[in-house]
């Protein structure tokens, strides 16, 4: 099981890489942390004629606090320096609580927020957790610059609206109103695993306002539940709970599309239940 | 105990002590010896097609664009190797029926399993052989694949071998007593149940690999493999490849893992000794894991549907069941697909008294990779029937599960005995071992908390499993059947000029301690410090002939052996010091490397000058003293198939019931594995079977589509017990030696995977019942567990 | 032929420089190109964690990093391990506890565990079991295993 051949290139600056990215006659593929892509490549279902490793890129790693109250999240910043900061603890505290449940400790050490955002596994947590804080992700290709709104990048099975040449460089995480409140709820057959189920929330204050409630691991992407949402804001948690027939589950080899819509409920008030 | 006194009845340095084997420092420095790890001169890497299509003809195979590619020095398909090679058929007489077709290492004309092997590269490294195999083009025509078991024998379903009139390979009933009588009484109450246990693999972490190199001047092989049975190994490969078997040479060095995957006959290692004798170069040959998963045997793969009888006073009137089990296209060789089912017949209920039995099972050919023998064969399915109908009996008729145990379990008393299907049992503890499970468990205790627990919404449930266990088995095991499997074990010991003793053993070494446990036994009845004791085993070349690692065979069969010649060593060398020193051997005893008085102690001489006198200064020896410095024993077991343990287990489950998760949040695992000769090694082969059971309970299964398509042949879709998840696990013994050897030591490496899943789904069952809800499908994944409780 | 790139780097001290495909993974390497066999290869996918080597003080899975993004690195092995006596009591305590057994997965298993040890890990056995569940043990059932970590950690095993 090993990758197929390919060309390497580790550019040392934004710029290069993105050069890189953008020459229309190589499959290029870019690697960040590789704790998704590798495996696929030794599996020989990714074979890029071109790997454009982006681990030289410093400019693309960091956790920096904005002026609003916000937090800008380097693409290439690793999980294992994510659960070292206080300031993620701070700014985005439903990070920190999903950090754990995300795979196990050598993996951390390599995999980057920006990999996972541009991955959009349906069964990871990081963009089920750019949902619910209403990031912006940070792109840019050899020509522009762009920040597209969370709940507009996820669109399908590993699909996202980035363009041919765009990269994700980083992640705005505005600044939460006071007394907002996160809780992050998955169930998983053993630690570290990607989940059956999971669901990550947030609301404001005791009344739960302006709620957002993100799924991973139940239909081909992570995505919102606006049903569940409003029934959420009008204190309805029952109602919440029922409006989840709006999701179009996705059976996988744990579960299957009612099993997912049955773990989605139970996971909801799970996790209503930390708040 | 009855008897004369023996070597045990005072307390020993080593044996039954828990001395830490010496292999621990080695592998801990990352100095152990793996498949992988050896590289030779040329050497060469092998990687193979694989057919895509889990049942059809081969109409074409395009290989020359592989052939191509730079660093690629051979390709060989089917018909290629097929004039090299003598097919093999994994039948034996004594399974009177069992069928199965002729197997070549490479599919020929049909391929009848996803992951058969089709085709196979030679190259340069592994990553280029990997390359070439993605260029080869095979052309199948598809023909229907048969892939449920249960419809296997239908006149409608296709049949596999066109030689065969149906898909049925082996089918046996046991039928003892008037079972329909029984269940016909008016004063029984009758449970029926329908088990299904999932296909399990397994997932060695060292995944199946072999070195093999041929020397065209001496016309000599030597395979060196990841695998249990050298001896076995280099018969198949005589008589296969058509070499004079001493030509033969099959080594184990480190095995990482085995549990009874490494102990079959696979075409991928077949061809890779094949190309190695074609090309005179070294080849290698590791599997990867998606091989792994497509390619190791899988086990299990059992529908049973079981009922029971019993009285008011929880009597066991009859036991009854049909199994079905599907085994692949081929009964694997030598040891064939049939031996688990037969051990399911022969298990099922064999801790009990009972008078009336049938038992029938049929085992069926389908379109997926093979089935064959796995750690604790047989075992988890026989004893998961029996105690699950007889829990679920004991709440039909309102009885503690753990009185309708001691009112059923065959008395401690009673041994030589045998089962209802006949098996010959001795020196079994079934009731001692459940009282004490009971007493180490709390069981009392735990059952009122349960209770109360029940009130808050907290569903916890208790499972026992009672279980005898196959141990060191005699010929009538395969021998008898005309299989090239040793039941025999052999020892030789020598005293070197040093001082020091070197062992070579037939049995080998797995990680299970069998060197350790050699060397503890060579130390103890020999008389020298273990540090002074080096083992060589898995060296077909250098140790003695025998059987190697299989059903619990290596401290019983093995261990005896080397108890043996260790005596034989020391009476010998007795007679070479009362010569030197002019006394007689019985006034002389060995003790820490010198030769003492027997009476006082006092030491004499030094082996090391003993054996320096005997080596160098031969001319000091009176001429008529023919000194031998090296003994050599073989044991096998007589009288007995094989020499039965038992043991009783328990788990504590607390099951979620709006998710279907089940915790197991405590183990217990009482085992009686006759003289326990290092209670460390004894209680981590015990757990570590105990946590591969819970795997198979709640998690492991083969998943596959109705194409016959593995869907989860990763190691992140096939779930393996992580630590996280597991409970740790108490460990008790009952020790009742056998007779059938000085040693007196059963084996133990089945016990926890035989017992465990059984103890688990009956606590699950416990958990679930104030629910109305039941399962008897392993594993209990969360989605089959909100089945049964009507959730989705 | 396979595109290579020459890489500088430091393995249990020793540093050296070396041409590599760039397709090769740094576990291979470390095995076929260094002889360093005591990392293990078990899956080649990142989930068995038998090939955990510590790459610039920092546990990483072998086969899911390509060599060549080891160029300047720092990389301590099991066999760098014993060398400097790092780990010293964990290999102490996995004797005495028997907490291996065929010895493939030890290698990974004793650079996470020491990896919890040494960043003041507690004897918490649910905290143990959590840092350890990426790394597969058939062998044990792992019990064995979070006894020699607290063993180590409460001060039980001499060095």
């Amino acid at each position: 099981m090993k990758a197929a051949d390919f060309a390497y290139e580790k550019p040392d600056s934004l710029d290069a890489a993105l050069a890189l990215l953008a020459d229309p006659d190589r499959d290029a593929s870019p690697i960040a942390g590789g704790q998704s892509l590798v495996p696929m490549m030794n599996f020989r279902m990714a074979m890029p004629e071109l790997l454009v490793d982006l681990n030289g890129l410093d400019e693309l790693r960091g956790i920096s606090a904005d002026a609003g109250g916000g937090l800008r999240i380097g693409a290439m910043t690793r999980y294992s320096a994510l659960e070292a900061s206080d300031l993620v603890t701070e700014r985005a505290p439903i990070i920190a609580m999903a950090l754990p449940h995300i795979a196990h400790a050598a993996i951390r050490n390599r995999g980057t927020i920006g990999g996972s955002v541009s991955l959009a596994d349906p069964a990871a947590e990081m963009p089920a957790l750019m949902l619910v804080l209403d990031a912006e992700i940070e792109v840019q290709s050899a020509k522009a610059q762009r920040r597209i709104k969370a709940d507009e990048f996820f669109t399908g099975l590993y699909e996202t609206a980035l363009d041919e040449g765009e990269l994700v460089t980083a992640i705005h995480v505005p600044a939460a109103p006071s007394g907002r409140r996160f809780a992050f709820y998955e169930l998983a057959r053993r630690h570290g695993d990607y989940a059956m189920a999971g669901v990550a929330i947030a609301g404001t204050g005791d009344a739960l306002e302006d709620p957002r409630i993100a799924f991973f691991s139940v239909s081909d992407r992570a995505l919102r539940a606006r049903g569940a949402e409003a029934a959420l804001a009008a204190g309805d948690v029952e109602g919440a709970i029922a409006a989840l027939d709006e999701i179009d589950f996705a059976g996988d080899l744990n579960a299957d599309a009612k099993t997912k819509r049955h773990l989605a409920g139970v996971v909801l008030k799970r996790a209503l239940g930390r708040l | 105990m009855s008897g004369p006194l023996t070597m045990f009845d005072t307390p020993r340095a080593y044996i039954g002590q828990p001395v830490p084997r010496a292999d621990t420092k080695r592998l801990l420095q990352g100095r152990g010896k793996f498949i992988d790890d050896i590289q030779l001169p040329r050497m060469l890497h092998a990687a193979f097609v694989r057919s895509p299509v889990a049942h059809g003809t081969i109409t074409g195979i395009d290989v020359e664009e592989a052939r191509a590619l730079p660093g690629v020095i051979a390709v060989y398909t089917g018909a290629d190797i097929a004039p090299h090679v003598e097919p093999y058929v994994g039948v034996l007489s004594h399974l009177a029926g069992l069928r199965s077709a002729p197997q070549m290492p490479l599919a020929v004309d049909v391929t009848r399993w996803i992951g058969e092997p089709l085709v196979m590269i030679i190259a340069q490294s592994r990553a280029v052989a990997e390359d070439a195999a993605a260029l080869v083009m095979v052309d199948i025509d598809p023909l229907d694949a048969v892939t449920d078991m249960e419809t296997a024998l239908d006149p409608a379903t296709p049949v596999i071998h066109a030689e065969m009139d149906s898909n049925l390979a082996w089918e046996r009933t046991v039928d003892v007593g008037d079972v329909d009588a029984a269940f016909a009484r008016d004063d029984v109450t009758v449970v029926e149940r329908r088990f299904r246990f999932g296909r399990h693999t397994g997932v060695t972490l060292e995944t199946r690999g072999a070195v093999a190199a041929f020397d065209p001047s001496e016309d000599e092989l030597t395979f060196w493999y990841s695998g249990q049975a050298p001896h076995m190994m280099q018969f198949i490969f005589a008589k296969h490849l058509g070499l004079p078997e001493e030509n033969v040479r099959v080594v184990s060095q480190d095995v990482g893992g085995s549990f009874g995957i490494k102990i079959h006959t696979y075409g991928d290692e077949i061809a890779t000794a094949l190309a190695a004798k074609l090309l005179g170069r070294p080849v290698k040959f590791v599997a990867d894991r998606m091989e792994s998963f497509l390619s190791d045997i899988h086990a299990r793969d059992h529908v049973v549907d079981g009922r029971i009888a019993v009285d008011a006073d929880g009597r066991i009137a009859a036991l009854a069941f049909d199994d079905i089990t599907g085994i692949g296209p081929f009964s694997m060789y030598p040891r064939t697909s049939a031996i688990e089912a037969n051990q399911v017949l022969n298990l099922t209920g064999a801790p009990y008294v009972m008078e009336n039995y049938r038992a029938n099972a049929k085992v069926v050919f389908q379109n997926k990779n093979l089935m064959c023998q796995y750690r604790a064969v047989g075992h988890p399915i026989a004893m998961a029937v029996a105690d699950g109908l007889l829990e679920d009996a004991a709440h039909e008729i309102g009885m503690d599960v753990v009185e309708i145990r001691r009112r059923n379990l065959i008395p401690d008393d009673a041994y030589p005995t045998q089962s209802a299907s006949g098996m010959k049992l001795d020196d079994l503890s079934h009731h001692k071992s459940l009282e004490t499970l009971v007493d180490a468990m709390d069981y009392e205790a735990r059952r009122a908390e349960h209770a109360k627990l029940r009130e808050e919404g907290i569903y916890r449930g208790l499972g026992l499993i009672s279980m005898v266990e196959v141990t060191n088995p005699s010929p009538m095991f395969y021998g008898i059947g005309g299989a090239p499997i040793a039941s025999q074990d052999g020892a030789t010991i020598r005293l070197d000029a040093g001082g020091g003793v070197h062992v070579s053993s037939s049995v080998t070494e797995q990680g299970q301690g069998t060197n350790a446990i050699l060397a503890q036994i060579a130390a103890d009845v020999f008389g020298v410090p273990i540090e002074r004791v080096k083992v060589t085993t898995g060296d077909t070349r250098t140790t003695p002939y025998g059987g190697g690692t299989w059903a619990s065979r290596g401290a019983g069969i093995g261990g005896e052996a080397c108890l043996q010649a260790a005596q034989a060593l020391r009476d010998q060398v007795l007679e070479v010091a009362a010569v030197i020193l002019q006394s007689e051997p019985g006034k002389l005893d060995i003790k820490a490397g010198a030769v003492v008085d027997a009476e006082g102690g006092a030491e004499r001489m030094r082996l090391s000058d003993l054996a320096r006198t005997v080596y160098y200064r031969g001319n000091e020896l009176p001429s008529d003293l023919k000194p031998e410095l090296i003994a050599t024993r073989h044991y096998r077991v007589t009288d007995f198939p094989f020499v039965f343990t038992n043991g009783a287990m328990a788990a504590e489950v607390e099951v979620d019931p709006e998710t279907g998760f089940v915790q197991v949040l405590n183990f217990w695992a009482v085992e009686d594995c006759g003289r326990v000769i290092n209670p460390v090694l004894v209680d981590e082969q015990v757990r570590g079977g105990v946590v591969q059971g819970i795997g198979g309970a709640l998690y492991e299964e083969c998943v596959y589509d109705a194409e016959g398509q593995l869907q989860n042949a990763t190691m992140a879709d096939y779930l393996v017990p992580m630590a996280f998840e597991m409970p740790d696990i108490v460990v008790k013994h009952v020790e009742t030696p056998t007779k059938t050897s000085v040693l007196g030591a059963k084996g133990a490496g089945e016990a926890g995977t035989g017992g465990a899943p059984g103890a688990v789904m009956n606590a699950v069952n416990d958990a679930l019942r104030p629910l109305g809800a039941a399962i008897h499908q392993m594993p209990m994944t969360p989605e089959r567990v909100l089945r049964a409780l009507g959730k989705v | 032929m396979s595109d290579t790139r020459t890489i500088r780097l430091t393995v249990n001290g020793e540093t050296g420089s070396y041409t590599v495909p760039v397709r090769q993974n740094l576990v291979d390497f470390i095995r076929n190109d260094l002889g360093l066999t005591g990392s293990h290869v078990g899956c080649e996918h990142g989930v068995c964690g038998a090939c955990s080597i510590e790459v610039d003080g920092d546990i990483v899975r072998g086969c899911l990093m390509f060599a060549v993004q080891a160029d300047g690195a720092e990389i301590t092995t099991i066999e760098g391990l014993a060398e400097s006596d790092r780990g010293a009591a964990l290999r102490s305590a996995f004797s005495a506890r028997n907490a291996l057994q065929c010895g493939y997965c030890t290698p990974g298993m004793l650079a996470t565990a020491l990896d919890y040890v040494e960043a003041g890990g507690a004897a918490d056995r649910a905290a143990i079991r959590a840092h350890l569940s990426g790394n597969y043990c058939r062998c044990t059932g792992y019990q064995s295993i979070v006894d020699a970590v607290c063993d180590v950690i409460e001060g039980r095993v001499e060095a």
